[in-house]
């Protein structure tokens, strides 16, 4: 079993598994959108002293900041006893596409040349990492979700304006891969 | 215990989100670059079944747990927030192949770079709040 569960989850499988824990939150009374931690964290940190939009009772989002605690156990948990000893199985065009962006294959979840410590010594490296952290927290807050708010919630709900975020994503996610990140990674 | 079950269903996502490699930066650029069906099957899979666990919760009228009518809100009418927010968001998902739930499960994997990730996002988010009555909705 355990070695079942070590393997890498099929897409179908993970697919489920999410609905599901869309499905626990529904039936707890919440409702899944993860983004909206950014907003209560910056309420917790007392921003709502000097900006209005973080001026509310926080503490009823106490679940969803709990739900966060969660999700970074679950990370440590799935990589110090759930981990796969073999390489990530990523498509081969993509491999080769990415090393002409200066980006090799590890074979591992995350690039070494974005995501190791040792290239935090690079200012451009921080650069990168805190200028697209500050789109993806501008961004969502502005459409009022993210992948689970908009893509999975969202769209389970035939929400229309979740279809315009979507299609929004992916403007910005083509814009950024074959736009701007040729720049952004050979400098 | 409601805590508790807050933080467990958080573990599973962490767990989920892990195991289905959608915190990849790697699977991100292949998804963005068409060149795998992988994030398509999970994010279909999910609404697909998402849509029809919605559909069945509003044709029996499900309660929830607290025995309270179950209702899904709908978003805030408007097309620019959407597109030029969504456009914002895609941008930096495909720079930091993390969306808001997986810049913290990399977190705890180990990837303490995301944290600088992270500080971004809390810092746009400020942003977006001090700004926002200037922006078109």
């Amino acid at each position: 079993m355990l070695e079942l569960i070590k393997q890498p989850w099929p897409w179908y499988f993970s697919g489920f598994m999410i609905v599901v824990i869309m499905l626990l939150l529904v039936f707890w009374g919440k409702s899944f959108g993860f983004s909206a931690n950014l907003r209560n964290l910056c309420a917790m940190a007392g921003a709502g002293r000097k900006v209005k939009f973080f001026d509310f009772d926080w503490k009823s989002q106490q679940w969803n900041l709990l739900f966060l605690v969660g999700a970074i156990i679950g990370g440590f948990i799935s990589s110090h006893y759930l981990s796969d000893p073999n390489e990530l199985q990523l498509s081969a065009t993509t491999i080769k596409d990415l090393k002409q962006l200066n980006i090799s294959f590890n074979g591992e979840l995350n690039p070494t040349e974005l995501f190791s410590l040792q290239t935090l010594t690079e200012p451009k490296t921080i650069f990168l990492l805190l200028f697209g952290g500050i789109l993806v927290g501008f961004g969502s807050r502005y459409a009022g979700g993210c992948t689970s708010g908009h893509a999975i919630s969202g769209l389970s709900n035939f929400q229309f304006p979740s279809l315009l975020a979507i299609i929004g994503f992916f403007i910005g996610g083509l814009l950024m891969t074959f736009f701007f990140m040729p720049y952004l990674f050979k400098i | 215990m409601k805590a508790i079950k807050f933080i467990l269903a958080g573990i599973l996502f962490g767990i989920v989100m892990s195991k289905s490699e959608a915190i990849s930066w790697f699977r991100i650029q292949e998804m963005f670059r068409f060149q795998s069906f992988h994030m398509y099957g999970i994010i279909g899979t999910a609404v697909v079944l998402g849509a029809l666990s919605v559909m069945m919760i509003k044709r029996f009228k499900l309660k929830d747990t607290a025995k309270q009518p179950i209702v899904f809100k709908d978003k805030d009418k408007g097309y620019y927030r959407y597109i030029f927010g969504g456009i914002i968001f895609g941008l930096g998902w495909a720079l930091t192949g993390a969306c808001p739930g997986p810049m913290f499960v990399n977190i705890g994997y180990g990837y303490l770079s995301m944290l600088i990730v992270v500080a971004g996002a809390l810092l746009g988010t400020l942003i977006y709040g001090i700004i926002k009555d200037r922006l078109p909705h």
